[in-house]
């Protein structure tokens, strides 16, 4: 694993949200943007968040049930996840927020917007799931084994392989594995969309910046287009050469588009 | 001594493509059944029905019967069906049920009462066990696997709850919710039906079992971790205070037997033919671990699902797959390439096969019992390529020669099944046939 990054400071914390132990990374100075990570579960500070950190306040935390934070056994599906994250962002007392989430953290995300959108500034979906797609599938990441998964994520596989390695090591093997348990905790059926989003969607007033890669094999488009015609102040932008995983992959490309 | 008899009743067919070493990839859970053949499903389900039948003529104590999801290795899919048919074709035999996949059951309440009527349709005769299924049944039914093993223990104490509480009655548990239980059927045995409990190798499983005191089956493991296991249920039973002895060890081995060691050579070889069980060693198929193991099947605070999918296999054999860690596996040649780990002939060697005429396969049926001392046995037999001449030969010969020299052996070595002595108890049942009640009263009673 060659994707951290020590360019910026960053301090590792715990908070406690509803009786659980969440843990969140922070770096940066300016307006706080709010990172949501993959189902795959962070992996740490990356090159993408020095990147953000040049402007922005840059909050990552473990989604609740996944890496360092606690799990909820309670959750049945990512709405609760999504609750427990809005409890979050009150008790950290987070306002005019960029809300970033990315795969499963963008479905999160648009979670967070259905209930808390008066919190948030900007809400930037990438790639993200929580839609059933009217053509093909969100890839099932409990039918293929979890490198087969994240390698789908990318648009070019070599960059997977300067990122990863040709060995994976036991670390990735142990966070992949974990969060998979967690994302079948949560997203099993139906598998990462729910039918009680996009209806909600509608009172969104948050401007909201969908971001798709062109190569993105994880989520289908569809999910994409069907966000931007749910949410009524939102723009779709489709990025060339990129994947599922833009942040690892490319994450100027991805910044740049965020700015 | 209890011994009965298993096969797993492969969809065997030969026009498929699937079926030999020249044939179609055979991966598990990535096999269309596109070309299904019902003409077929049809011939070999009468005719796994019919070799039951038989086999209880040829004075077998127990039918047993699995299930499996979605593959061709195991016709099972709704071993209910199969397991009511025999309750009212055969007379004797047990209808042993290892098991019903407990975890994928969305309303068990249902499954209580099948089992209840099969129960009273077989007059007593039903033996019903219940696991945890791979992650293959998971799949199939759509279970959640990382509420596998609490929906297993709440569909146990579920079930056990509508078979012995008058109801009606309300629950509200945290995987399953009724608002009125009072099922029409109870089980004919009383309090219900021994409950048996086969696995593998999850120590969680073993230890959740030793606690119940149910027998515990072993199904096709290798001899050293089979014993292992059987140690770790008696250090389990020691903690909760009583003795586990021969009632509640069960072990399923490979057994075939037949009229010349060359015939008998021919048909076990079959065994790793065809579509038979992909767990299992030198077989064609390819297992795909991830799904073996999915998401929250295993524990991950014990063990990785890598380390788990690699105990599991190694015990039933499959170590080549996984080269650094077989190497550790005991009673191997170390000479030997990896590759051959599993062949037919490594299989003999390690006794997860046996085969030849009823003279030679005895003094290894012997040994097994020796070493393992268990109270109930399964012969494995009929499977992968076999066809029913195979099954039906060998059948013959268990009965005339072989089921004899093993009640004498279970005699001389002291090996009482759970009809004999209660798991619940460690008393001595009386003979139900002479009180006319079944063993589980009459335990009572002793």
């Amino acid at each position: 694993m060659t994707a951290k990054s020590e360019t910026t400071s960053y301090t590792d914390n715990t908070i406690e949200v509803a009786g659980l132990s969440v843990r969140y990374l922070q770096g940066g100075d300016g307006p706080t943007i709010v990172v949501l990570h993959h189902s795959t579960g962070s992996l740490g500070w990356l090159p993408f968040y020095d990147l953000l950190a040049e402007n922005y306040t840059v909050l990552v935390p473990d989604l609740p049930g996944y890496g360092q934070s606690e799990r909820p056994a309670w959750a049945r599906e990512p709405r609760d996840i999504a609750l427990i994250l809005s409890a979050f962002i009150l008790k950290m007392d987070l306002s005019n927020i960029h809300l970033i989430g990315f795969g499963l953290g963008g479905f999160l995300a648009a979670e967070i917007a259905t209930f808390g959108h008066e919190r948030l500034d900007r809400l930037i979906l990438v790639g993200a799931a929580g839609v059933k797609p009217k053509e093909g599938e969100i890839v099932d990441q409990m039918l293929i084994d979890f490198y087969e998964y994240v390698q789908a994520g990318f648009s070019d596989l070599n960059k997977y392989t300067e990122i990863f390695g040709e060995e994976l090591d036991q670390a990735t093997k142990e966070l992949w594995d974990y969060s998979r348990e967690m994302t079948a905790r949560i997203s099993w059926a139906p598998y990462m969309f729910s039918r009680r989003l996009l209806p909600l969607l509608s009172e969104v007033d948050t401007p909201t910046l969908l971001l798709w890669g062109e190569d993105d094999r994880i989520v289908p488009l569809d999910c994409g287009k069907q966000y931007e015609q749910a949410i009524p102040n939102s723009t779709l932008k489709v990025l060339k050469n990129a994947g599922h995983l833009i942040e690892l992959e490319d994450p100027q490309l991805l910044f740049e588009e965020i700015g | 001594m209890f011994v009965g008899y298993f096969t797993e009743r492969p969809y065997q067919d030969r026009n498929s493509g699937y079926f030999g070493a020249a044939g179609r990839d055979i991966t598990d859970l990535s096999m269309s059944n596109g070309s299904y053949d019902s003409r077929l499903g049809a011939d070999l389900y009468n005719r796994y029905l019919d070799e039951k039948v038989y086999a209880e003529e040829m004075g077998f104590d127990g039918l047993m019967l699995n299930e499996h999801h979605s593959t061709p290795f195991c016709m099972g899919g709704v071993v209910n069906v199969e397991a009511a048919i025999l309750a009212r074709i055969t007379k004797r035999a047990k209808i042993v049920i290892l098991g019903n996949v407990l975890p994928i059951w969305d309303d068990p309440l249902w499954l209580a009462e099948e089992l209840a009527e099969i129960d009273m349709i077989s007059r007593g005769r039903l033996v019903t066990g219940w696991v945890r299924g791979t992650g293959r049944e998971s799949v199939a039914h759509n279970a959640q696997s990382p509420f596998n093993w609490e929906r297993f223990q709440e569909a146990h104490d579920f079930v056990l709850e509508a078979w012995t509480r008058p109801g009606p009655f309300r629950w509200e548990g945290e995987h399953y919710n009724y608002r009125y239980v009072n099922p029409w059927s109870r089980p004919y045995q009383d309090p219900h039906p021994q409950i048996w409990i086969p696995g593998v190798l999850s120590r969680n499983t073993v230890e959740w079992t030793a606690r119940h005191r149910y027998p515990y089956v072993m199904l096709a493991t290798d001899l050293e971790p089979t014993k292992k296991s059987f140690e770790y249920y008696s250090e389990v039973a020691a903690e909760e205070g009583y003795e586990a002895g021969t009632q509640h060890r069960a072990y399923l081995f490979k057994v075939h037997v037949d009229e010349t060691e060359e015939l008998a050579e021919q048909a076990a070889r079959k065994y790793v033919e065809g579509p038979s069980n992909p767990f299992l060693e030198g077989n064609q198929g390819t297992v795909r671990p991830f799904l073996q193991n999915l998401p929250g099947m295993t524990s991950r605070k014990n063990l990785l699902p890598t380390v788990a999918s690699y105990a599991a296999t190694a015990a039933r054999g499959r170590g080549a797959e996984h080269e650094d860690a077989s190497k550790k596996e005991s009673g191997r040649n170390p000479e030997r390439k990896t590759g051959d780990f599993g062949s037919f002939d490594d299989q003999i060697d390690r006794y997860t096969i046996i085969t030849g005429t009823p003279k030679t396969v005895i003094p290894k049926v012997k040994h097994v019992l020796e070493y393992l001392r268990p109270g109930s046995i399964f012969f494995w037999d009929g499977d992968g390529a076999m066809d029913h001449d195979d099954s039906m030969r060998s059948l013959r010969l268990m009965g005339e020669e072989v089921i004899p020299a093993v009640r004498e052996m279970s005699k001389e070595l002291d090996l009482k099944s759970p009809f004999e002595v209660d798991t619940k108890t460690n008393q001595v049942i009386v003979d139900e046939e002479s009180t006319g009640n079944n063993g589980l009263i009459s335990a009572k009673e002793a």
